[in-house]
């Protein structure tokens, strides 16, 4: 009961933040126009997703540190949150990319090195549901988890910036936020939208991580 | 040091020992090559320099996958728990590393030289040619020799290889494929330098996770 502060505090920040990007007033743009609006939604979701993954990589390196099983727990449901972000930034990117450059999936550096990010996590997960024991199962995922996260890396940060064949908004340049021409009035709900969508994972793997805890006691 | 280079020479005895795999090896990769070479119906130098280059490339990933994915696989249990009482956990994954980027490099020279003699070849800058395929072997087999490692712990670990390999391995072919494209074309190497660099990059960024996570995929 304590420690309700910050899920009533997410859900008031994607209540804001949701309506924000829907009713706001966005800068005019060419050929962006009125789709400006998904920055709220596709852009901090993937930023959410980072966060997560980043997470559950520090969980992983912790794991490997100190063996509590504890730790690959919070790091699993971390990286299926983090999946889970990454497959709603797939999809609302598409979305997106289906009115402004007429169709969902154009084969884009980034749409491409998006989908096989989310191939790495997919491997991750069978990975470990094909090991057996417990002990065993958190240590290979973990290894798996960290190797996969350094891959990952020159992927999404290095590959895209290099090629100059892509359409996706602040190529060349800091991500998203040039192109954008992020002006006062976006980032008042495009940070809060990124802490409110963290929030929301953070809630999500607490409650994944206590059913775990509860599954695991009740076997036991 | 004398210990990675004993085990260095072990696993060049082990391999000249037991030639019927390493004839495998070679015989695989010439009857894929003559499989593309039959499939395609081409004349020398009709297929396209693009087609050309992604063809060799996935051929050389589909052998390597085959060949390093044994190089922990084949061991048995108990012979490398032999092993690991006997050198410490780095040595055995550099040893490993080394060997099998030589193998790589040996087996993708091979391959080239069948391959340009079956489908010809359009390489204009054969040096550069060259140290693309000499950083794409160390790559691609330090990087499939730890996942290796990591799908030898697991039941079905001849599936959970290519699972586990393709989406890390798909950033590294993308460069792979780039800058051997540019030393196809013959384009001024100052172009192309940082490209190389990336893949350096690639390939130093997997080498070192391997060495520093090695040790905790050991212990289990």
């Amino acid at each position: 009961m304590k420690k309700k502060w910050w899920k009533i505090l997410c859900v008031a920040i994607l209540i804001y933040s949701i309506l924000g990007a829907l009713l706001f007033d966005v800068p005019r743009l060419a050929i962006l126009n009125e789709t400006i609006r998904n920055l709220h939604f596709h852009v901090t979701m993937w930023f959410a997703m980072i966060i997560l993954l980043t997470t559950s990589v520090v969980y992983a390196i912790k794991y490997l540190m100190s063996n509590k099983i504890e730790h690959d727990q919070i790091s699993v449901e971390f990286a299926n949150a983090g999946v889970l972000f990454g497959m709603l930034g797939i999809t609302t990117g598409a979305i997106w990319a289906g009115f402004t450059w007429g169709e969902p999936w154009s084969g884009d550096p980034k749409q491409n090195s998006s989908a096989i990010a989310l191939l790495i996590y997919f491997a991750y997960l069978v990975l470990r549901n094909s090991l057996e024991d417990q002990q065993q199962k958190a240590r290979i995922s973990s290894i798996y988890n960290v190797f996969a996260y350094a891959a990952l890396i020159p992927l999404l940060f290095i590959l895209p910036r290099m090629t100059d064949s892509s359409l996706h908004p602040g190529n060349g340049g800091n991500p998203g936020f040039n192109a954008y021409d992020m002006d006062s009035k976006l980032r008042i709900v495009f940070y809060p939208a990124v802490i409110g969508w963290t929030l929301l994972g953070v809630w999500l793997v607490s409650l994944r991580v206590r059913m775990r805890r509860i599954k695991t006691a009740l076997e036991d | 040091m004398t210990q990675i280079l004993t085990l260095i020479g072990k696993e060049f005895r082990s391999e000249w020992r037991q030639r019927y795999a390493l004839n495998g090896m070679l015989l695989y990769l010439a009857s894929t090559i003559f499989v593309c070479y039959m499939s395609f119906n081409v004349k020398v130098g009709v297929i396209k320099p693009l087609a050309w280059n992604a063809l060799f490339w996935i051929i050389i990933l589909f052998a390597g996958v085959n060949s390093v994915a044994k190089s922990f696989i084949q061991e048995a249990n108990g012979r490398l728990l032999y092993y690991y009482s006997l050198a410490k956990p780095e040595q055995i994954i550099a040893s490993k590393t080394i060997y099998y980027s030589l193998l790589m490099m040996g087996l993708t020279l091979v391959g080239l030289l069948f391959y340009s003699v079956v489908m010809g070849n359009p390489v204009n800058d054969i040096p550069m040619f060259l140290v693309t395929v000499i950083l794409a072997s160390t790559g691609l087999a330090s990087a499939l020799t730890m996942l290796s490692g990591i799908a030898s712990k697991a039941p079905n670990s001849s599936t959970l290889i290519a699972v586990l390999s393709f989406p890390v391995l798909i950033p590294m072919l993308l460069v792979i494929i780039k800058c051997s494209r540019n030393a196809i074309d013959g384009l001024d190497r100052a172009v192309y330098l940082d490209q190389m660099a990336t893949l350096l990059c690639i390939n130093a960024i997997i080498i070192a996770v391997s060495y520093l996570l090695f040790p905790y995929l050991w212990r289990s």
